[in-house]
């Protein structure tokens, strides 16, 4: 599989970058009992117990340096206990917890702009990277351009994006929308790029006419490579997001952090954090359960590869 | 079936053989002075030189040549996805310039489509030309049976043996019922057992259909087996060396073939010529030639 091209622009995109899709082969589709048995498998091998030390490290580190050692490095920021403790307060001290519901306004006004975002990259990048891939004098006109766009960060837009979109709501979604328009466009293309030249003879020898090909054999071709692009575009929405929010914008997530911080309340800055790296993992997860379930051919290749 | 008759056809200097009724040469293969070179003026290489042949309506030619002579390279140029750089390919008195429904190429490469299970990879062609009813059903029916993949209709290729890859794809080309039939090394990689239970099988399809049909093989004994001609090819800049006709009997069976004095006879005719192409390339050193004749001054040696 080729190295996604986007990967190389952002520190997102690398976390779950293409082979976040090859090495997570368990994932299968189908049925419960195949699911329980790869859960049993999953609970049998050496995995989750290390990742559940990884936490458990990460946290150890964390209250070390902050609740024990006090590091002057980090003598402004909250411990775990602190966050925590806030998080899980029914009366919070900062006035936000899993008990108030403008905590979920948050995560659900930031979740609904992520999701339209989404989709608008989607139903407008999986076109244009088709036929980008698919003719090379489409390409020519308008890859160059792409090109040229690609490199300016969310950030670089965000004033021309307040001057062109009215209100607080369209500008954040446009500036969400973009970088995950470019993974998405960029991964398709290379998905039809990656198509093996025979599989497009054998079907104009088995009588197909280049619409059918297109149909037929372009799009599932480019399928994996598809949803490894919708994958990092997921991601990168919730990086662009978060900068969109914190320059305009009331409630969501990225709002919140920035509006503790400015206001010295940072347990609750640091519950936004969390907060959102919990909401962006559960949401390229389903991207990818999605994916494998359309792709069951793959998931079974993947599968069988690693029996093998 | 339409056929698209494009303007620049006519502008061609073949042009005189489409005044000819299609009819009265149908399933006609006929290449003339067909060259084909790859790269730019000083780095070019020159696959095919001058090659000509005709291949008749209603038989089985073999082509048979030494590995990298060029065999393939022909193949992508009767289907129509290269063009020649001299010389004019026509099947069925009609100019290929494209790939087209009127012959059905199988090529070396694997190439079933991964994101198909084994049924609807068959059932691609009738699908593509939009063939409704039972019928396309049924013969993939009987397809999937003769190949004996019945057990694997719904397995995805990659959950597939090799061998029974190979298999869905005959299947999926034979559903077809092409009048021109062009195979690339269709059995290759198979274990020997299977590639006979292939090429019985293979050749009681064509007694039955008797479709035209052009075959490119490296293997001498499936070639006599199975030809009603041989094409015996050069070394690379390839083009016909001999043209023999094998006269055996059908239906034919394996046994038959190998104790058959005529065949015996055509095997060390076509075994010699091959030796004396490999022999010519050799003079110029070439690594491939050398484990060529290696592998073919065995075969002379023991006698089958
Ligand atoms: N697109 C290409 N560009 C450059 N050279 C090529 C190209 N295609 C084929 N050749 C050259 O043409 C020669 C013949 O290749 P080809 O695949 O036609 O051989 P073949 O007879 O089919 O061999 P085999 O029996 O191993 O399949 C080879 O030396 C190869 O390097
Ligand atoms: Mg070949």
């Amino acid at each position: 599989m080729k190295e996604s091209a986007f990967a190389g622009d952002m520190n997102v995109a690398l976390a779950q970058g293409p082979t976040a899709v090859l090495a997570k082969p368990e994932r299968g589709p189908g049925r419960l009992e195949s699911s329980a048995y790869r859960m049993a498998q999953w609970l049998r091998s050496p995995r989750p117990y290390l990742m559940l030390i990884g936490f458990a490290l990460f946290l150890g580190f964390w209250y070390l340096t902050v609740e024990v050692w006090k590091l002057p490095r980090f003598s402004q920021m909250p411990g775990p206990t602190a966050v925590i403790t806030e998080w899980i307060n029914p009366d919070p001290i900062y006035g936000l917890s899993l008990y108030s519901p403008e905590y979920y306004q948050h995560i659900w006004v930031s979740t609904r702009r992520v999701l339209i975002a989404f989709l608008l990259a989607t139903a407008t990048g999986v076109p244009l990277g088709l036929l980008l891939g698919w003719s090379l004098r489409f390409k020519e006109y308008v890859f160059p351009v792409f090109e040229l766009l690609r490199p300016i960060p969310p950030l670089a837009w965000v004033p021309l994006a307040i001057i062109m979109f009215h209100g607080s709501e369209t500008p954040i979604i446009f500036l969400t929308f973009l970088a995950s328009f470019y993974a998405t466009t960029l991964n398709t293309m290379l998905g039809v790029e990656s198509i093996d030249v025979s599989f497009v003879r054998a079907a104009y020898c088995l009588g197909a006419k280049r619409r059918q090909v297109f149909w037929h054999v372009i799009v599932p071709g480019a399928m994996p490579f598809i949803f490894t692009g919708l994958q990092i575009s997921v991601g990168v929405a919730w990086f662009s997001l978060v900068a969109g929010e914190m320059v305009s914008g009331q409630y969501g997530l990225g709002y919140l952090i920035n509006t503790s911080y400015t206001m010295v309340q940072y347990p609750t800055m640091v519950i936004g954090m969390i907060t959102l790296g919990i909401v962006g993992y559960v949401t390229s997860a389903a991207v990818r359960v999605l994916g494998n379930y359309l792709m069951q051919w793959r998931a079974r290749e993947l599968a069988m590869g690693a029996e093998a | 079936m339409t056929v698209v008759s494009t303007p620049q056809l006519s502008a061609r200097p073949s042009a005189g053989s489409l005044e000819r009724p299609p009819a009265a040469s149908a399933g006609v293969i006929e290449a003339r002075d067909v060259s084909k070179s790859y790269g730019s003026a000083r780095f070019a290489k020159t696959v095919i030189r001058d090659c000509s042949f005709t291949i008749a309506s209603g038989k089985l030619t073999v082509m048979i040549g030494p590995s990298g002579c060029g065999k393939s390279t022909l193949i992508r140029l009767l289907a129509g996805f290269e063009r020649p750089n001299s010389g004019t390919i026509s099947i069925g008195g009609k100019s290929v310039t494209e790939p087209g429904r009127d012959r059905l190429v199988l090529f070396q490469e694997s190439a079933l489509f991964p994101w198909m299970t084994t049924y609807d990879n068959i059932m691609f062609g009738p699908r593509a030309r939009a063939e409704r009813g039972v019928e396309p059903r049924r013969r993939a029916e009987f397809l999937l049976d003769k190949v004996g993949l019945g057990a694997f209709r719904r397995r995805y290729p990659t959950q597939l043996s090799g061998g029974m890859q190979r298999r869905a794809e005959l299947a999926r080309a034979m559903i077809n019922e092409p009048r021109v039939m062009i195979l690339d090394e269709p059995f290759r990689g198979l274990d020997a057992m299977t590639k006979k239970l292939m090429q019985e099988y293979y050749a009681n399809l064509y007694e039955e259909t008797r479709r035209t049909t052009f075959f490119v093989t490296t293997d001498i004994d499936e070639a006599i087996f199975l030809a009603d001609q041989i094409l015996v090819m050069t070394n690379v800049p390839t083009k016909v060396r001999a043209v023999i006709d094998v006269n055996l009997p059908r239906p034919r069976r394996l046994e038959d073939v190998i104790e058959n004095d005529d065949a015996n006879q055509i095997k060390m005719q076509v075994l010699s010529l091959l030796h004396e192409e490999a022999m010519k390339s050799f003079a110029h050193g070439s690594k491939a030639a050398a484990d060529f004749i290696d592998a073919y001054s065995k075969r002379v040696r023991k006698p089958s």
